[in-house]
C-alpha cells in the first residue's frame, strides 16, 4: 500500500515499538505531526521548545534504556535540539533525533528555515541521514534505531526534505537490519580476559573502576557477581552511580574531582586498576602522570578508540559490558588481599563526605540527606553544578538507572525536560528532578507539559542564589571575583511555580525541609516544587583542583 | 614525546553522500593531521576509496586507526604502513614556461630522466606528468623549480599492498 512519507516514518516508529516522541512543530515538519495527530499508539508529547523535546527524549532513554526520540522542524528546530543531541553523544545515550528539512528543490538555496542540520550535527552524533524521497524512510529508520541501540549507543538523526514526508511510497518494513560497514564487537577476546583474570589473582591491592558503561550495557548484576565474588572494593563513576550499590561495605563511592576521597586514594595506592565502561575521563583521572602510578590497568570496553586514549592501558579488552564481565566471572579468583581491604575501611571511615550543619541556614547537603531519606527509591534526574556533585555525594544510589544526570556534556538545563522523559517511561517510579537555581531556568518552560500532563514530579531546587560552581571556582582560583554568577535577581520560584499551575513551596529555614519534603509527597496530581534556599557560599568538598593529582585532594572540613 | 611516524591508511567506505566530509570532519574535529587525501570510486561502484597520509605518534596513529572504524560508513581500515609491504604512487602535473627554446630542450631532458611524458605543449609553455613515489616527486619538483614552475597540481597519494596480502 502507498502511504505518504510522514506515515511511514510513523509506522516505522510503530515497528520500533516507540511509545513517545517528544517534539516542537514547524513548518518543515508539519506533515510528521499531522500523521501523528490522533496516534495512540506513538504518543506525541509536545514540549516548548526543542531543547526540552531532546533531553526528555534523553531522559526517557536513560530512565529505560530503550531508545528515546525527538521531533523538531528544520532550520531554528534543528539547531535548538543541537544541545540534547550533544548531551547524548556524550554519555552515549540511544536516541533518534528526526527533522524537517526544506523541500529538496530548496535544499542548498538558503531558503527560509534551511539548515544544514547534517553539517552542524555531524561531530556530535553516532550517525546521520538526510532523506530526499519517500521510498528510503522504512530503511533508514529500521537501520537508525539499530545503530543508535546497539554497540556503543549514541544519537541517531534523520533529516526529512518535506516533499519526502508528503510523497508516497510503497511501506515495506525491513524484517532485519544488515549494514556491511557496522558490526559492532560484543564478546571480549578469551585470551585477554584470562590474562585480565591471571593479573586479577595477583594483585594485591586491586580496585574496580566502573562507568556508565556498565549501565547501558545492563551489565550491573555482572558486575556485582565480580565485585562480591573477588570482594575486591569498587568505586563507581559518576555515570554509573547505581551500578553497584553504594551501601554496600565494598563501595567506596565516586571518584575524581569531587568524588571521596577514599577513591581517590586507593588510585594512587592500588596496584590493579579494573576499569570496566569507563574512559578515564579528566574529571576522574585528574593529573594524568599522577593517576594510579603503580597499578596495572585492565580496561573493558565496547569503544576501542576509549582504550589507551587518555591512559596506557595492559589489557585492552574490546566488548559488550555485559559478554566480557560474564565471562571473567567464570575464571576470576584473587589473591589475599585482606590487608588492602582493612586500608580501604579506614580511609572510608576517616574521609566520609562531611559539611557542618547550621541551626538558622539550610545546608544543601542536609536537604539531599533528606530527599534520600524520603524518596531513596526514586530515580533522580540532577541538573550541573553544585547540587550535582552534592546528589552524588549524600544520595546512596543502589540500582542501575536510578540516577540520571549530564556527565559528559555537563548540560545546564537537562534535568527538568529529562525528568518528564523519565517519568513517562516509569509511570510507576517516583521521579525527583534535583536542580540549581541556575539550571532550572534554563529549561523552566518544561514545566507547562508536566503541569498539563499532570506528572507528579517532585522538583527540588537547591537556590543559593548563585552560578555556584562557578562562583565556587571564582572563589578558590579567581580571587573572589564574582564575574556573571549572581543570580539573586532570580524570580520566586515558588511563586512562578504557581502561576504555571503547578505546586509551589518555598523553604528558608532547616526546621522546614522535612514539612515541605512530606508535603510534597502527598501531592500526587501534578508537578511541585520546592524551592529550597540554601547557604550561599557552601562549597563542594572534597575537591581535586584541575590539574592536580588525585592525592592531593583538598578535604575540605577535614 | 613519542616519535612522530607517517602512515598512509587505506579506508574502504560507502560510496555515499557526505562520507568524505565525515572522515575530514573527524581529522579535524580531533586535531588529527592530513598530509594526503585521495578519493574515488574502485571498481565497485558501491565503494570508494579513501587514501589517507597521516602523522602522529604511536598512540595517536592508534587513535586515528580507531576513530576511523567507528564511522558507520567506513567498511575496511588498513593501516598499510604496518600491515604488510606496500607499494604507493603518485601523479603531479606540472606546467613550465618554455618561452626560449633552450629551455625547452632542457626542460624536455630532465623530464626523460625522471620518466614525465609531455601531456600538452604551447608555444611558451609545456605540461608534464610525473608519476612516482614522494621521494622521486620531490627530486622532480626541486628541478623543475629551478626553470620556474607555473602551476603543479598533484592527485595525492594512493598505495596498495603488495602481492596477495590484504
Amino acid at each position: 500500500m502507498e502511504l505518504s512519507g510522514a506515515q511511514i516514518l510513523v509506522d516505522g516508529l510503530k515497528r520500533e515499538g516507540v511509545e513517545y516522541i517528544f517534539g516542537v512543530n514547524g513548518g518543515a515538519a508539519m506533515p510528521i505531526f499531522d500523521a501523528l495527530y490522533g496516534e495512540t499508539e506513538v504518543k506525541l508529547i509536545p514540549m516548548r521548545h526543542e531543547q526540552g523535546a531532546s533531553h526528555a527524549a534523553d531522559g526517557y532513554a536513560r530512565a529505560t534504556g530503550k531508545v528515546g526520540v525527538a521531533l523538531a522542524t528544520s532550520g531554528p528546530g534543528a539547531t535548538n535540539l543541537v544541545t540534547g543531541i550533544a548531551t547524548a553523544y556524550m554519555d552515549s545515550i540511544p536516541m533518534v533525533a528526526i527533522t524537517g528539512q526544506v523541500f529538496t528543490h530548496y535544499i542548498g538555496s538558503d531558503a527560509f528555515q534551511e539548515c544544514d542540520v547534517i553539517g552542524v550535527t555531524r561531530p556530535i552524533c553516532k550517525h546521520s541521514y538526510l532523506i530526499k524521497s519517500s521510498d528510503e524512510i522504512a530503511d533508514v529508520v529500521a537501520e537508525a534505531f539499530h545503530i543508535a541501540k546497539t554497540g556503543k549507543p549514541g544519537p541517531v538523526i534523520i533529516d526529512i526534505a518535506k516533499d519526502a514526508q508528503n510523497n508516497e511510497a510503497l511501506f515495506q518494513y525491513p524484517e532485519t537490519v544488515d549494514i556491511r560497514s557496522y558490526k559492532p564487537q560484543v564478546h571480549g577476546d578469551p585470551g585477554q580476559i584470562a590474562k585480565a583474570a591471571a593479573l586479577i589473582k595477583e594483585a594485591k591491592r586491586p580496585m574496580l573502576y566502573a562507568g556508565g558503561g556498565v549501565v547501558l550495557a545492563n551489565a550491573s548484576e555482572e558486575l556485582r557477581q565480580l565485585t562480591l565474588n573477588t570482594q575486591i572494593p569498587i568505586t563507581v563513576t559518576l555515570m554509573g552511580l547505581g551500578a553497584f550499590p553504594e551501601t554496600h561495605p565494598l563501595a567506596m563511592e565516586m571518584p575524581g574531582m569531587h568524588g571521596s576521597c577514599c577513591a581517590n586514594y586507593a588510585f594512587t595506592d592500588s596496584d590493579l586498576v579494573i576499569a570496566v565502561g569507563s574512559r578515564f575521563d579528566d574529571r576522574v583521572t585528574g593529573d594524568l602522570s599522577k593517576f594510579a602510578p603503580n597499578a596495572k590497568k585492565i580496561h573493558i570496553d565496547i569503544d576501542a578508540s576509549c582504550i589507551g586514549k587518555n591512559v596506557p592501558v595492559d589489557v585492552p579488552i574490546v566488548g559488550d559490558a555485559k559478554s566480557v564481565l560474564t565471562e571473567l566471572n567464570k575464571q576470576v579468583s584473587t589473591a589475599d588481599i585482606d590487608p588492602w581491604r582493612a586500608q580501604i575501611q579506614e580511609w572510608k571511615q576517616k574521609y566520609p563526605f562531611e559539611y557542618e550543619q547550621k541551626s538558622d541556614v539550610v545546608m544543601p547537603q542536609y536537604v539531599i540527606e533528606k530527599i534520600y531519606e524520603h524518596y531513596s527509591d526514586a530515580i533522580v534526574v540532577a541538573d550541573v553544578g553544585q547540587h550535582q556533585m552534592w546528589a552524588a555525594q549524600y544520595f546512596k544510589f543502589t540500582e542501575p538507572r536510578q540516577w540520571l544526570n549530564s556527565g559528559g556534556l555537563g548540560t545546564m538545563g537537562f534535568s527538568l525536560p529529562a525528568a518528564i522523559g523519565a517519568q513517562l517511561g516509569c509511570p510507576d517510579k517516583t521521579v525527583v528532578n534535583i536542580n540549581g537555581d541556575g539550571s532550572y531556568i534554563m529549561t523552566i518552560q518544561e514545566l507547562v507539559p508536566a503541569v498539563t500532563m499532570k506528572l507528579p514530579l517532585k522538583v527540588f531546587i537547591i537556590n543559593n542564589m548563585y552560578l555556584g560552581m562557578v562562583r565556587q571556582w571564582q572563589e578558590l582560583f579567581h580571587g573572589k571575583r564574582y564575574s556573571a554568577v549572581d543570580y539573586h535577581d532570580n524570580p520566586d520560584f515558588a511563586l512562578l511555580a504557581q502561576a504555571f499551575g503547578a505546586t509551589g513551596l518555598r523553604v528558608e529555614h532547616p526546621d522546614d525541609v522535612e514539612p515541605a519534603l512530606q508535603k510534597a509527597k502527598g501531592i500526587t496530581d501534578g508537578p511541585v516544587v520546592i524551592d529550597f534556599i540554601v547557604d550561599e557560599e557552601e562549597n563542594v568538598f572534597p575537591m581535586v583542583p584541575a590539574g592536580a593529582g588525585l592525592g592531593d585532594v583538598i578535604r575540605g572540613l577535614s | 614525546m613519542n616519535p612522530e611516524e607517517r602512515h598512509i591508511f587505506s579506508v574502504l567506505v560507502e560510496n555515499r553522500f557526505g562520507v568524505l566530509a565525515r572522515v575530514a570532519g573527524l581529522f579535524s574535529g580531533r586535531g588529527f593531521n592530513i598530509d594526503s587525501l585521495n578519493v574515488a570510486e574502485t571498481h565497485d561502484k558501491s565503494i570508494s576509496q579513501i587514501t589517507l597520509v597521516t602523522h602522529g605518534d604511536a598512540q595517536i596513529i592508534e587513535q586515528i586507526y580507531h576513530h576511523l572504524n567507528r564511522l558507520i560508513d567506513v567498511i575496511e581500515v588498513t593501516d598499510l604502513s604496518t600491515a604488510g609491504t606496500h607499494v604507493e604512487r603518485e601523479l603531479v602535473l606540472i606546467k613550465i614556461a618554455t618561452d626560449d627554446p633552450q629551455k625547452r630542450t632542457e626542460v624536455l631532458q630532465v623530464a626523460e630522466v625522471f620518466r614525465g611524458r609531455v601531456i600538452d605543449m604551447k608555444p611558451a609553455s609545456l605540461v608534464l606528468e610525473v608519476t612516482g613515489d614522494e621521494g622521486k616527486l620531490k627530486a622532480a619538483i626541486d628541478v623543475f623549480n629551478t626553470y620556474g614552475i607555473l602551476e603543479l597540481a598533484r592527485t595525492g597519494k594512493i598505495a596498495m599492498l603488495r602481492g596477495s596480502e590484504k
